[in-house]
């Protein structure tokens, strides 16, 4: 146990609880349909978005002190290629589609 | 700390970052996936769309699953770290089960839209769902693959430097599998069924 901080498994349960939230919440708007579908789908990604930096955080442990530089590095380069080439397929994709009337 | 110590603790946080690297490569293919599919979701040839093949329910009891699995694995990593090996191997064999659980549903889910006439070759459409979807479905059976290959080294050669290395190596796979499957409720199943 020497080497193990205090709250290693206080991580795991806050991750837990906030991950379930944020699947419950978005889920439970489908069900129910409880707002209109443009505002449901802008709560799914909002939580979705908020989920992945959850998984992150208490159960991948990614944070800027005790993490390799080199694995936050892999990582936000990861987010900029990711950017550069799903942005690029939706902006070719959606440009031809208008283009050829589809 | 041995010098011979030290060389295997440096061994392990290489072979970490080496894995890792093939994590970002594998959200890479991920995410090109999930743009592909966003992309095809009107190509549905006049047929069935996302709304009258997916349940809600299905969904739902999947992302119960993965994520208490995640948990699941996050109590036996704990336990790598006090040097329980019985707690381990509970743990890990509880990660299976609700990992299998997930897999069973999916093929279940996949051989019921099959029997409709809903395969991959339906629609481009279904094309996307099945690559995107069956590529996490492979992910998964894979890291159960890896438990059982990893449970049995714990329990023939107890939790030695380079098994607790594995193990970890195994743990960042799984929990990336869950934020993939994150992606995946997110983007095909609510979306879909709004």
């Amino acid at each position: 146990m020497e080497h193990q901080p205090p709250h290693a498994l206080r991580s795991y349960l806050i991750g837990f609880v906030l991950a379930v939230i944020l699947s419950a919440v978005p889920f439970w708007l489908v069900y129910t349909h409880a707002l209109p579908p443009q505002r449901t789908l802008l709560v799914i990604g909002i939580a979705a978005v908020l989920q992945v930096l959850v998984h992150l955080r208490f159960f991948l442990h990614i944070n800027f002190t005790t993490t390799p530089r080199e694995n936050v590095l892999a990582l936000v380069f990861t987010c900029l290629l990711l950017f550069i080439m799903v942005g690029g397929s939706f902006w070719i994709m959606f440009d031809l589609h208008s283009r050829m009337l589809l | 700390m041995s010098a011979h110590e030290r060389e295997e603790i440096e061994t392990h946080e290489q072979r970490a970052l080496g894995f890792w690297l093939y994590l970002m490569g594998d959200a890479v293919i991920f995410a090109l996936l999930f743009a592909t599919y966003a992309i095809m979701i009107p190509g549905t040839a006049g047929g069935p769309t996302g709304k009258e093949l997916f349940e809600l329910d299905n969904a739902a009891i999947e992302t119960v699953l993965l994520l208490v699995s995640s948990m699941t694995f996050g109590f036996a990593s704990l336990q790598v770290k006090a040097g329980n090996r019985g707690a381990v191997l509970a743990w890990l064999a509880i990660t299976f089960l609700l990992g299998a659980g997930f897999v069973f549903l999916e093929v279940r889910e996949f051989a019921g839209m099959i029997a409709k006439g809903a395969g991959p070759d339906r629609s481009g459409f279904l094309s996307a769902f099945f690559t995107l979807v069956g590529t996490h479905g492979v992910h998964v059976t894979m890291g159960l693959i890896w438990i059982v290959v990893l449970g049995a080294q714990v329990a023939l050669k107890g939790l030695s430097m380079p098994v607790a290395s594995r193990l970890h190596r195994l743990g960042l796979f799984w929990h990336f599998l869950d934020i993939a499957w994150v992606g995946i409720f997110s983007i095909v199943y609510l979306p879909g069924l709004l």
